[in-house]
C-alpha cells in the first residue's frame, strides 16, 4: 500500500535497534528528530492528515481484531479445559476416591464372609483396584508435576500396592486360619483410612477447585475487546462525522464496511460470550454442584458400608478415644448422618424430575438400610451374631441389600447429573467457536475497508 | 482408638522360684512392691484390708499388713450361691463375656467355622454352661486390651476372660478369680536373630510390646537401651509402630520389619510363633510370672465366687481334667511340659 510511506522506516527500526543496543547511538537522536519534524510537517496539510487518521483507524481495527482473538482463544482455551480436561479429572479423582473406599468396604466383607471370600466380593475388590491404578495413571500424565495435585498422586501410587500387599497377607493368613490375617486387614484399614483416603480427597478437593478456577476464567468478561470494539467504532463514527462536515458527503463505502464490520465482531463478542458465560454458569450451578454433592453422598455411603461392615469384624474392639462407644458404628452413624444431609441437598439441586427420581430413590433405601442396620445391632446386642452377620451381608433382606440399591441410585443420578453438565459446558464452548478467526478476518476487512475507504478521499488531493 | 492408660499394670519381678520359699519371697517382694507405690493411692480404705490369705495348701505365712495388697492371687472361697451379679444374668438368659479374638489359640475367630475358639473360650463356655445350663448362652465382645477394666466398670461385660494378668494394682478396681493360668513375659524375635532375650542384646534394636500391657511397663522400668515408644504416643498421630493396641499387631510389625522384636507373655507369644515358624521365644524362660484370672466388677462377689467353683470343677479330673483337656486340645502344642493347672488360693473373708 501506498498510504504514509513514512510509517514504513519507523515500525521497521524497532526490531533492528533491539539485538543492537551499542550500535551508533549518536544516530538515533537524530533520526528520530528528522522523523518526528517530517510527521510534523506531513499533519499540517490535509493530505498528510488524512494519511495519518486513515493508519490510525487501520491499525484500531486490527488491534481490536486482535485482541478480541487473543481474549476470546484464552476464554475458548479455558472452556475447552473445563469440558475437556478439569472436569474429567475431577470426575476421575471422585472415582479414584470412590474405587478406593470401595476395595476397603470389599476387603472388610470379604473377610467377614470367612476363609473363602465370595467370589462376587473378590471380583469387585480386584475391579476397585484396577480402576483406582488406571485412573492415577491418567491423572498423573494430565497433572503438572509441580501442582499439588501431583503430590496426593505421588502418595497414591506409593501407598496404593503396600495396601494391597497387606490385603494379600491378610488373605493369605486368613486361608489358613489365623488371626493374623484380621490383624493384617486391620493394618491395611488403617493406611486406608489415614494415608489413602485423605490423600484421595485433598486430589479430588485440588481437582474440583481446578475446575472452578477454569470455569471462572471462561466465564470471565473480556474487558479489553469489549473496550477496544467501543474505541474503535467511536473513532470510525468521528472519522465519519469529520467527513461530513468538510465534504458534505454522508456516506464514505470504505468507512461504512469498516464500521459494519467491528460492530458485527462487537456484537458477536458480546453475545457470543454472554451465551458461554449463561451455559458455563448453568453447568457449574446445575451440573457441577449436583455431582459435587453426589460424589460426596455416595463417598460417605461407602465409608458407612466399610464401617458397618468392621463394625462386625472387629466385634467391639475398637472403641472410641475416651472408650464409651464402638469406634465403627459411631463412624457409620455419622457417615449415615451426612449421608442424609448430602441427599436432602441432592434433592433440592436437582433441576427435573429424571434428576430427583434417583435420588429419591436413594433416599428412600438409606432410610430403609438404617432400619435393617437397628434390626441387625439389636439381634448382634442380643448375642445373635451370626444372625446380625445375615442381616448384614446376607443377600436377601440386608443392609447390605439396601446399600446396593442406595449406590446404585446414585450412580443414576450421577449420570444425569454428568450429561447436563456436559451438554451445557459443550453449548457454552461451542458458542464461542469460530468467534477468534471471525474477529481476526473482519478486522482485517474492517482495515482494509478503512483504507480504502481514506485513499478515495486522498485521491481527491491528486 | 482409645489409648487412655486408665490404669498400668504393676509388675513384680521374681525368679523362678518354687515352693514356700517362692511364694514366701513372692508375698515379701509384693509387700515392698505394694508398700512402695500403693500407699500413697489406697489411703481412702484398701479393699485387701485384713485379707488373711488362707489357703489351699500352698497358702503362706504371709506378713499381714493392713491396706496394703499381699496376694493378689487369693480370691474368694468357690460357693454357687445366686447374688444379685448372677440374677442379673440369669434374668437376660445370656452370659456376656469379653474376650479378645486376637490371641491364638486363647480367643480367636476360626475363619472357616466364624465361631470363636479357643482355651479363654472353652472356659466362657464351661461359666455359662453352669450358670445358664447351656454353653452357648454366652454373647462374646471382643475387648481391646487397654479397655477390660473400663468394659467392666461400664457394664458392658459380666466377665472378662482374657489372658488378664491378676495384679495388685487392677484388684483396686475389678474382683478376679482364682489363677487359672501361670505365664511371664519373654521375648519374641525371628529364630536368626542377634537377639537373646530380655537382655544387653536388645541394645538399638526395636522392641514392640501392647498399649497398656505389663509388657510395657517393663520396658519402661528397663529396656537394655531398646527403643520401644513411639513418637507422639497417645496423640492423634500415634503411628501405632511400637506400641500397638492388641499384641497380635506386633507380630504384623514383625513380619513387616518395621520392629526386630517383641515382648509379650509367653502364652501369648506361643500362639504368635504358631502362626510364624520363622519366630521364636527367645531365652531359657520368661522373666516373671503372672497368672491369668477372670475378671469381674468389683462387688460382684457372688458372680467371683461362682465362677471359682466352676473353676474348682473345671481343674478335678487330674489328666482328664476340663483343663488338661482344653490345655492339651490349644496350648500343648505351644507351651508344652504343663501337667497341672496352677492351684487356687482363697481368702477368708
Amino acid at each position: 500500500m501506498t498510504q504514509l510511506p513514512q510509517g514504513g522506516p519507523q515500525t521497521q527500526r524497532a526490531p533492528e535497534q533491539a539485538p543492537a543496543p551499542t550500535g551508533l547511538p549518536a544516530q538515533r537522536p537524530g533520526s528520530w528528530a528528522v522523523q518526528s519534524r517530517r510527521l510534523r510537517a506531513v499533519a499540517t496539510t490535509e493530505p498528510g492528515r488524512l494519511q495519518i487518521i486513515g493508519a490510525v483507524l487501520a491499525l484500531l481495527v486490527v488491534a481490536f481484531g486482535a485482541v478480541t482473538a487473543l481474549e476470546i482463544s484464552h476464554r475458548a482455551s479455558a472452556a475447552d479445559d473445563v469440558v475437556g480436561r478439569s472436569q474429567p479429572l475431577s470426575a476421575d479423582s471422585a472415582s479414584i476416591y470412590r474405587s478406593l473406599a470401595d476395595a476397603d468396604t470389599m476387603a472388610a466383607g470379604g473377610f467377614l464372609a470367612g476363609a473363602q471370600e465370595p467370589k462376587a466380593v473378590q471380583e469387585q475388590y480386584r475391579k476397585d483396584i484396577e480402576e483406582a491404578a488406571r485412573l492415577l495413571v491418567k491423572a498423573s500424565a494430565n497433572t503438572d508435576s509441580s501442582t499439588s495435585s501431583w503430590r496426593e498422586i505421588t502418595t497414591l501410587n506409593e501407598v496404593l500396592p503396600v495396601y494391597t500387599g497387606l490385603i494379600e497377607r491378610a488373605r493369605a493368613n486368613n486361608r489358613q486360619g489365623l488371626p493374623l490375617g484380621g490383624a493384617y486387614l486391620r493394618y491395611a484399614n488403617q493406611k486406608m483410612t489415614n494415608e489413602l483416603l485423605p490423600a484421595a480427597e485433598r486430589l479430588y478437593a485440588a481437582e474440583t477447585g481446578r475446575l472452578d478456577r477454569d470455569a471462572a476464567d471462561a466465564r470471565r468478561w473480556p474487558f479489553l475487546s469489549l473496550a477496544a470494539g467501543l474505541v474503535v467504532l467511536g473513532a470510525l463514527v468521528w472519522m465519519q462525522r469529520r467527513n461530513y462536515r468538510r465534504t458534505n458527503r454522508v456516506f464514505n463505502h470504505g468507512l461504512l464496511v469498516a464500521t459494519a464490520a467491528a460492530s458485527v465482531v462487537l456484537l458477536w463478542l458480546a453475545v457470543g460470550h454472554t451465551v458461554a458465560r449463561t451455559e458455563l454458569r448453568s453447568a457449574m450451578t446445575q451440573g457441577q454442584e449436583s455431582l459435587d454433592v453426589l460424589n460426596n453422598a455416595r463417598i460417605n455411603s461407602l465409608k458407612a458400608r466399610a464401617n458397618e461392615n468392621l463394625t462386625l469384624v472387629a466385634r467391639g474392639a475398637v472403641l472410641t478415644a475416651d472408650g464409651s462407644a464402638d469406634q465403627y458404628e459411631t463412624d457409620y452413624t455419622t457417615g449415615m448422618k451426612a449421608l442424609r444431609a448430602q441427599l436432602k441437598e441432592a434433592e433440592r439441586l436437582a433441576d427435573d424430575e429424571s434428576g430427583s427420581a434417583p435420588v429419591a430413590k436413594a433416599a428412600k433405601s438409606v432410610t430403609e438400610w438404617q432400619e435393617r442396620h437397628r434390626k441387625a445391632r439389636a439381634t448382634d446386642d442380643q448375642g445373635d451374631y451370626e444372625g446380625a452377620l445375615q442381616q448384614i451381608i446376607g443377600a436377601e433382606d440386608s443392609t447390605g441389600q439396601s446399600f446396593q440399591q442406595v449406590d446404585s441410585a446414585l450412580r443414576t443420578a450421577l449420570a444425569h447429573e454428568q450429561g447436563e453438565f456436559t451438554a451445557a459446558a459443550e453449548d457454552g464452548r461451542g458458542a464461542l467457536r469460530g468467534l477468534p478467526t471471525g474477529a481476526a478476518a473482519l478486522a482485517v476487512l474492517g482495515a482494509v475497508a478503512a483504507i480504502l475507504g481514506i485513499n478515495r478521499r486522498l485521491s481527491e488531493y491528486r | 482408638m482409645a489409648r487412655a492408660r486408665t490404669w498400668a499394670r504393676r509388675r513384680t519381678p521374681r525368679g523362678g522360684l518354687r515352693g514356700w520359699g517362692g511364694v514366701t519371697a513372692m508375698a515379701v517382694a509384693c509387700v515392698i512392691t505394694a508398700a512402695l507405690t500403693l500407699l500413697p493411692l489406697s489411703q481412702h480404705g484398701g479393699r485387701t484390708a485384713g485379707a488373711d490369705p488362707v489357703g489351699s495348701g500352698t497358702t503362706a505365712t504371709v506378713p499381714v499388713r493392713a491396706e496394703v495388697c499381699t496376694d493378689p492371687e487369693a480370691s474368694l472361697p468357690p460357693s454357687s450361691a445366686d447374688g444379685p451379679g448372677i440374677a442379673k444374668i440369669k434374668a437376660r438368659g445370656k452370659l456376656v463375656a469379653g474376650v479378645d479374638q486376637n490371641s491364638y489359640r486363647w480367643g480367636y475367630r476360626n475363619p472357616y467355622s466364624g465361631e470363636l475358639e479357643g482355651f479363654d473360650i472353652d472356659l466362657v463356655r464351661a461359666l455359662a454352661k453352669d450358670i445358664l445350663g447351656d454353653p452357648d448362652a454366652v454373647i462374646f465382645r471382643a475387648i481391646p486390651t487397654n479397655q477390660r477394666i473400663a468394659a467392666l466398670e461400664r457394664d458392658r461385660v459380666d466377665v472378662i476372660v482374657r489372658t488378664m494378668t491378676i495384679n495388685c494394682k487392677r484388684l483396686e478396681q475389678v474382683s478376679f478369680s482364682t489363677a487359672y493360668f501361670r505365664t511371664g513375659q519373654q521375648i519374641l524375635a525371628p529364630k536368626d536373630s542377634p537377639i537373646t532375650g530380655y537382655d544387653d542384646s536388645l541394645k538399638g534394636k526395636r522392641v514392640c510390646s501392647g498399649e497398656g500391657t505389663t509388657a510395657f511397663e517393663a520396658l519402661e522400668k528397663e529396656s537394655y537401651g531398646a527403643i520401644f515408644r513411639d513418637e507422639f504416643d497417645g496423640t492423634e498421630r500415634d503411628p501405632d509402630r511400637l506400641t500397638v493396641p492388641n499384641q497380635l499387631d506386633c507380630l504384623v510389625r514383625l513380619q513387616l520389619g518395621e520392629v526386630d522384636a517383641v515382648l509379650t507373655d509367653n502364652a501369648l507369644g506361643a500362639g504368635q510363633a504358631a502362626q510364624d515358624p520363622a519366630v521364636a521365644l527367645k531365652g531359657s524362660g520368661p522373666f516373671t510370672t503372672e497368672f491369668y484370672g477372670v475378671a469381674a466388677k468389683k462387688g460382684a462377689d457372688d458372680l467371683v465366687a461362682r465362677v471359682n467353683k466352676v473353676l474348682v470343677d473345671y481343674r478335678a479330673g487330674g489328666k482328664d481334667s476340663a483343663w488338661m483337656v482344653s490345655y492339651r486340645k490349644w496350648l500343648a502344642a505351644g507351651l508344652p511340659g504343663i501337667t497341672a493347672p496352677p492351684a487356687p488360693k482363697y481368702r477368708s473373708n
